[in-house]
């Protein structure tokens, strides 16, 4: 067991990092208040990342039980307790619910709130107001999109789409589609937040190629936020006006085109899945350099791909559409571009497992997240691929293999990834250690009952059995089962650390400042952190994920010969001529 | 560890109401342009709103654009130059202000808010003389839709639709403008000693430009369709 993973002190702590930690100027960040009025209108990033933990945990619940809801009830091929309508609001519920308020805002709301003005080096967000009025802006969407849920749910699925939702659909879509709007609206301020943040703010010394890969991808998370959302903002606008005016924008009575409904949604709505993993995948890059004690192989690759995928992510939307009357040629455009994406994702996997190549590698419960990740993105992308062709994608579009497909990256991909930052900065964000071994079950338990969900759903697609069908024909009743038990299962999973995370933030063991010793600003500060972050602007003189340095130096120190390497590292008392 | 810190002045509150540096800035330049970067992010994010309403213009004129030709001619000519007229000087004016507030310059700049508030003002009077003539011709795309040439009907509906539709939009910009040039104008009443930052009146102008822009936009497509 390497050292880090020690109790109390590491034992190779950096000695800025005992430094800083030793005289503690300013109250942490928990403790500067304690009324609710200074939590619910805090300006402090940190604070709002927690108002977003809280918040964005209690939506996951609500997808999380509609999910469950619509596994239980596919058990029998003529179901089990719901009506027809009732099973079309409920993997509505589902979708919508996880999607736009949980996957999109899940790793930037919480672990980009929170980290993005501490790795930088920043006090602050550059718009702290803003920052507050898109949590409540969120806030207000989800509680929209609930009370329509309650009132009446929306029986389009999540994709809204026309002319069902314009026409058809007599159900909540108006109050619905108000709700994704206006969460849209605190993307967008969470989005400009970052973007001038790490161009404006970023402490003196940190060029953009010592900047950990975390802020770059949260960086190319931003860049798709600002500019795909105003586009679904509008187009779901118009769905509402065609619902209330019967404006015809979309109406073929009138000479509307329903396809091109599907074409604004999609050039959003594609690039909104690179808005779910790109974070997730700057996750990794942190998680994988700090537990393999390696630097990230390949850096420049990894920061240029992350750029790579939010570019080509918006010339990739027609492939949602191989099937909905798009010219042919249109259509081998957009495969032939959907392939390329796979060359930056490629580029990220290939570097992260080079990372770990000859690394000192450990088995905390982060890493293997991380390894859960890795895993299930690779399958997860590499399906993409067959649906990315368009002749096998007119084979498997609208079946279970999408809906498998999807979810391999996205609840495989970005929640592990979710899970590996969590726990990672769990002790930088609350103080306190989450117990380990659970932890690591946990992880174990999550890989194995996500197989089991969405293995079958690949071979129930590849058969032929229709994605949102509510009957289906016997013979896929063993896979429609055995997904139902891995629901469960990841269900536990999820379940755990809930209950132990709670349970740390009371009885936890004490965090020091870096408990990982790990690289990076956010650990150079107390646990948790001070409200304003620094208490002097760090300066920065070399580059991130500088593990080899780090160990190299800490062996000379247990030597008692410290020779005269440059520290990489931060280096506080250099401060005053970089600034 | 020296206290020469730059964020020594979080341990002194500013007595100064304005010309101040938040917390999370460390001098009024970083704060200057980060404002500014900010502005420009979110003008992009309107230029993507803005840009899906021209897509989708453009890709109904295009197949109904005979329909399109005669639909655009009940759009009253006079009142949408009029307007463009307006909003250009409004948009002179606004570069005035910020100007003025460039060099504090505080009575100047007040009275090139004024005007600017007051040109946005006509502009939306014109515009709102321009919608109630529309609906008293049925022309609004609701439930009594009534166009005199049946054979087009229905593209006609379509092009009223994108009509009301960019307008309305571009309409509610100016409204929201106009709010936001007053605060600034209450702003520059209340500073008497013309400290102001003039930050804020610059990212109002970078805005009411970009509304002027989208009519500069709006205008022919919408009133000058060529045959």
């Amino acid at each position: 067991m390497s050292a880090h993973s020690e109790a109390g002190t590491p034992v190779g702590a950096s000695p800025e990092t005992s430094a800083v930690s030793s005289h503690r100027s300013e109250p942490s960040y928990l403790s500067a208040g304690h009324t609710l009025r200074s939590w619910l209108f805090t300006l402090d990033h940190k604070r709002i990342a927690i108002l977003y933990l809280i918040t964005i945990s209690a939506f996951f619940v609500v997808g999380g039980l509609a999910a469950g809801a619509v596994r239980v009830e596919l058990i029998s091929p003529r179901g089990t307790f719901m009506s027809n309508e009732v099973y079309n609001r409920m993997f509505t519920l589902h979708g919508v619910v996880m999607i736009f308020f949980f996957l999109i805002p899940a790793i930037p709301a919480i672990l980009g709130n929170f980290l993005v003005p501490l790795m930088v080096g920043a006090r602050d967000l550059a718009f702290p107001r803003l920052n507050l009025l898109s949590y409540y802006l969120y806030l207000a969407g989800g509680l929209l999109a609930l009370t329509a849920a309650v009132t009446g749910g929306v029986d389009t699925g999540w994709t809204f789409y026309t002319p069902y939702s314009t026409f058809y659909s007599s159900s909540q879509v108006t109050m619905t589609i108000a709700g994704a709007f206006i969460a849209g609206f605190s993307s967008i301020a969470t989005g400009i937040n970052f973007i001038v943040t790490i161009h404006k703010m970023r402490a003196p010394g940190l060029t953009w190629f010592r900047l950990p890969l975390f802020i770059w991808a949260h960086y190319a998370t931003s860049i798709i936020i600002v500019l795909g959302t105003p586009v679904v903002a509008i187009t779901l606008l118009l769905v509402v006006a065609e619902r209330v005016f019967h404006i015809g924008v979309f109406d073929p009575r009138y000479g509307g085109d329903p396809v091109l409904f599907q074409h604004l949604f999609w050039f959003y709505s594609h690039p909104a899945v690179y808005i779910m993993i790109l974070p997730a995948m700057g996750v990794i890059s942190e998680v994988i350099a700090c537990f393999a004690r390696k630097r990230v192989f390949g850096y420049h690759f990894v920061a240029g791909s992350s750029l790579a995928i939010a570019v080509l992510g918006f010339l990739v939307w027609g492939h949602h559409m191989f099937v909905s009357g798009q010219s042919m040629y249109a259509g081998m455009v957009f495969s032939f571009l959907s392939f390329l994406v796979a060359i930056p994702s490629a580029v990220k996997v290939f570097n992260w497992t080079a990372t770990i190549y000859k690394g000192s590698v450990s088995f905390d419960a982060p890493m293997l997240f991380v390894f859960c990740f890795i895993g299930l993105f690779l399958i997860g992308g590499l399906t993409g691929l067959f649906l990315a062709s368009l002749a096998t994608d007119v084979h498997l579009t609208h079946t279970y293999f999408v809906v498998a497909h999807f979810h391999y990256v996205m609840v495989g991909g970005a929640i592990s990834a979710y899970f590996a930052g969590l726990h990672f900065w769990w002790p930088k964000i609350t103080g306190r250690m989450y117990p380990e071994v659970i932890a690591r079950i946990t992880a174990v338990i999550l890989f194995m009952g996500f197989h089991l969900t969405f293995l079958p759903q690949f071979l129930m697609g590849f058969a032929g059995m229709p994605r949102r069908y509510h009957y289906y024909p016997p013979e896929f009743q063993t896979l429609h089962v055995m997904s139902t038990a891995g629901a469960t299962v990841m269900a536990i999973a999820y379940l755990l650390p809930v209950i132990y995370l709670v349970w740390s933030l009371k009885y936890g063991r004490v965090a020091s400042a870096n408990p990982w010793n790990a690289t990076g600003l956010e650990w150079q500060i107390p646990s948790p952190p001070p409200t304003h972050n620094f208490d002097e602007v760090p300066v920065v003189t070399g580059e991130p994920y500088d593990y080899e340095h780090l160990a190299l130096s800490e062996n000379e120190e247990a030597d008692g010969t410290r020779a005269a390497v440059p520290r990489p590292q931060l280096d506080p008392a250099a401060r005053g001529g970089a600034a | 560890m020296s206290a020469v810190s730059r964020s020594s002045h979080l341990s002194q509150p500013s007595h100064v109401a304005f010309d101040e540096v938040s917390h999370q800035f460390e001098d009024i330049e970083q704060q200057r342009e980060a404002y500014v970067v900010g502005m420009w992010a979110f003008l992009v994010t309107e230029i993507m709103f803005f840009g899906a309403v021209f897509l989708i213009y453009t890709v109904y004129r295009t197949l109904n654009h005979a329909a399109f030709y005669e639909a655009h001619k009940q759009l009253d000519i006079g009142l949408g130059t009029l307007n463009t007229f307006i909003l250009l000087t409004s948009s002179l004016t606004m570069a005035l202000a910020v100007h003025w507030a460039q060099v504090r310059n505080r009575r100047a700049q007040i009275m090139a808010l004024t005007s600017t508030l007051g040109l946005a003002g006509a502009f939306i009077v014109v515009k709102a003389i321009e919608y109630s003539h529309k609906f008293a011709h049925h022309l609004f795309p609701g439930g009594n839709f009534v166009y005199p040439d049946a054979s087009i009907a229905d593209q006609a509906r379509l092009f009223f639709s994108l009509y009301f539709g960019a307008t309305g939009l571009h309409a509610l910009h100016v409204v929201v403008g106009m709010l936001v040039i007053g605060a600034m104008l209450t702003r520059a009443l209340r500073d008497r000693d013309a400290r102001a930052d003039y930050i804020p009146v610059e990212m109002t102008g970078l805005y009411w430009h970009f509304v002027d822009i989208v009519w500069i936009f709006l205008f022919p497509l919408l009133y000058l369709i060529p045959r």
